[in-house]
């Protein structure tokens, strides 16, 4: 149900995105153009901080298919981003860093446009900022303690494995149920947050006038913290998480929730490309780049299909989606691999 | 360029000369065999479209016993060693079903990368004389472990697996044939830097044996340098961090907020 929510949210702020002069040819042959141009070519391209040379319309095509995806269905993008470079053989350290810097460029628009309409809580988030600074500081730790002892690509795809299936299974339960009840002709039961739950009865109370919400700052604190620690190892914004806990947990009224979460994800992705950028040398500005160029383009038409297809539809192909690269990932964690040994260059605390 | 080519010749032929004038004597066993090698760069440049690169490296036997040279007693080996970095091997096993790095090695200061050409077959026992001294080849490189090593079987498949996988890689490579005699005393070889060469310092190393004894060696440095933007990037991003970041925080905000106002509608 949340999913439901969270997807008319997200969709209304993507829908605000003013598209191009139109181009009056139908989208597919475009596509069809681009595969063709994607097929032909290799242009390589050497990515410094990777340190190696990738085909630049493979890199092209990722940042454009991620960010038609992301338009279409009014999400990030972010957590596409990090496993399909990881996918293509760019090292996990830099995907992780590097899908953090595009996340920055594909959050400013859509809060530019929510601080234009007024549905940005400052307050609210800056708290929620506050708590997480803290978790992507602690994240950094987490993930330059974890790649010392080796354990960093296997955390980053389980943690992958994990988050995608549980969201992937939810979304497609809760859109199969809503296609069923629209074939039916049955009207969708909106079912209203509760006013109060255990939440509610924290101390260190804080009046935040724009949610019209008089809210303990200690779960804000939180969900920052731990929104905060998933950007800094998984490259992704978080909104996925945090746009439902807002909602359900902390009875946000559902018209800040998204402009104030990508406040706190512009601020938190940017903090954590610094941080990466200090600690672990490993993001990527070619990379990033090509993907935010190519990512931004891809929103806007992504966009434009989004608003032809069905919400419940929509939801469906995006849980398929979720689920298939959390699948892929597992798969990868338990069919043995091709050598059980792997060489990195460095040795103790690199 | 030219220049070069022409000192590089006067450098094979004077020595060789200098040879023949003592050959006539009937002295040539007791004159030392030398060697003398040329690069065709010496510094190998990194551009944003680099897919590898061939380097031919150029070298002339002085003093040979013509006899030796004539049944092939004299061999040469041509290596390329990359910098030297600690490197450390991981070993993956099944816990609960999902493969986990458990064991791990570190060696100490090993070529990242190395690319070897030969005149003959290394690894070959019915070739005799057997060539295997001075640490010389991908199978003799020195792999030291740091710290304790509780299982020495275990040592040597940690070994096995990290030349397996530089081999694989493209980062290690061996050339058989990859040295041709050009006439009786002059050599040329052919090595492969792979897409993946790691910058720095590399060097080449020009080996002579004869009848598998190493007899004299030769090294040229060469540098593998990233040009242009490429050093700029990777340079900023590790003795200027903070302000690398910063600007990669600023152009994905240019990137999304200029995005914003070019897909305006109105």
């Amino acid at each position: 149900m949340w999913i439901k929510h969270l997807h008319a949210l997200f969709t209304r702020h993507v829908r605000h995105f003013p598209t191009t002069a139109p181009d009056k040819r139908p989208i597919a042959c475009r596509m069809r153009l681009f595969c063709f141009a994607l097929s032909g070519s290799t242009v390589t391209i050497y990515l410094p901080i990777a340190e190696l040379s990738v085909n630049i319309f493979i890199i092209l095509g990722m940042g454009a298919a991620v960010g038609f995806l992301s338009g279409m269905f009014g999400v990030g993008g972010g957590f596409l981003i990090t496993p399909l470079l990881i996918f293509y053989n760019i090292p996990p350290v830099v995907a992780v860093a590097t899908g953090a810097n595009q996340v920055v460029a594909s959050s400013v628009s859509g809060a530019i446009t929510h601080f234009r309409r007024g549905t940005l809580d400052m307050k609210l988030g800056t708290v929620l900022l506050a708590g997480g600074l803290v978790g992507a500081t602690v994240g950094v730790w987490i993930f330059s303690w974890l790649r010392s002892i080796g354990q960093l690509d296997l955390f980053i795809s389980l943690l992958y494995v994990i988050l995608l299936t549980t969201i992937g299974l939810l979304m497609l339960q809760e859109s199969l149920r809503a296609m069923r009840k629209a074939k039916l002709n049955q009207p969708l039961p909106l079912r209203r947050p509760g006013q109060h739950n255990w939440v509610h009865r924290l101390p260190l109370k804080m009046r935040f006038k724009k949610s019209k919400i008089y809210l303990s700052a200690i779960p804000v604190v939180t969900l920052g913290f731990l929104i905060g620690i998933l950007t800094s190892i998984m490259g992704v914004g978080g909104g996925f998480i945090m746009v439902p806990a807002m909602i359900y947990l902390l009875r946000i009224p559902t018209n800040v929730v998204v402009g104030t979460s990508l406040f706190q994800i512009i601020f938190v992705t940017a903090y954590t490309t610094m941080v990466q950028a200090a600690t672990n040398y490993s993001v990527d500005i070619v990379l990033a780049f090509i993907l935010m160029v190519a990512g931004v383009i891809g929103a806007q038409y992504g966009v434009r299909v989004g608003q032809k297809l069905r919400g419940e539809q929509l939801r469906a192909l995006l849980a398929l989606l979720v689920l298939a690269v959390g699948i892929r990932l597992a798969i990868g964690l338990f069919i043995r691999p091709q050598d059980l040994y792997s060489v990195a260059v460095g040795g103790i605390g690199y | 360029m030219f220049s070069r080519l022409v000192l590089l010749f006067s450098l094979l032929f004077v020595p060789a000369t200098q040879g023949f004038a003592q050959i006539p004597m009937g002295e040539a066993s007791t004159a030392k065999e030398g060697l003398d090698i040329g690069v065709s760069t010496n510094e190998i440049a990194i551009t944003s479209d680099f897919r590898g690169a061939d380097l031919t490296v150029f070298g002339a036997m002085t003093n040979a016993d013509e006899l030796l040279l004539a049944i092939g007693n004299y061999d040469i080996i041509v290596t390329l060693e990359g910098p030297r970095d600690y490197s450390t091997v991981r070993k993956k096993e099944r816990i609960f079903g999902i493969w986990i790095n458990t064991d791990s090695m570190i060696f100490e200061q090993v070529p990242e990368s190395y690319s070897i050409a030969s005149t003959r077959q290394l690894d070959d026992p019915t070739q005799l004389p057997p060539i295997n001294t001075a640490g010389v080849g991908i199978e003799h490189l020195a792999l030291n472990p740091i710290g304790y090593i509780r299982d020495v079987g275990e040592l040597s498949d940690f070994r096995e697996a990290y030349r397996r996988l530089k081999l694989s890689s493209g980062l290690y490579q061996k050339e058989a044939s990859g040295v041709r005699f050009v006439s009786s005393s002059l050599f040329r070889a052919s090595l492969r830097l792979p897409a993946n060469v790691p910058d720095g310092v590399h060097i080449v190393r020009a080996y002579l044996f004869k009848s598998g004894t190493l007899l004299t060696q030769r090294e040229i440095p060469l540098r593998v340098v990233k040009t242009g933007l490429e050093q700029a990037i990777t340079d900023a991003a590790h003795n200027q961090p903070f302000a690398y970041g910063l600007v990669c925080v600023l152009i994905a905000l240019v990137t999304g907020w200029g995005a914003s106002i070019v897909f305006r509608k109105d």
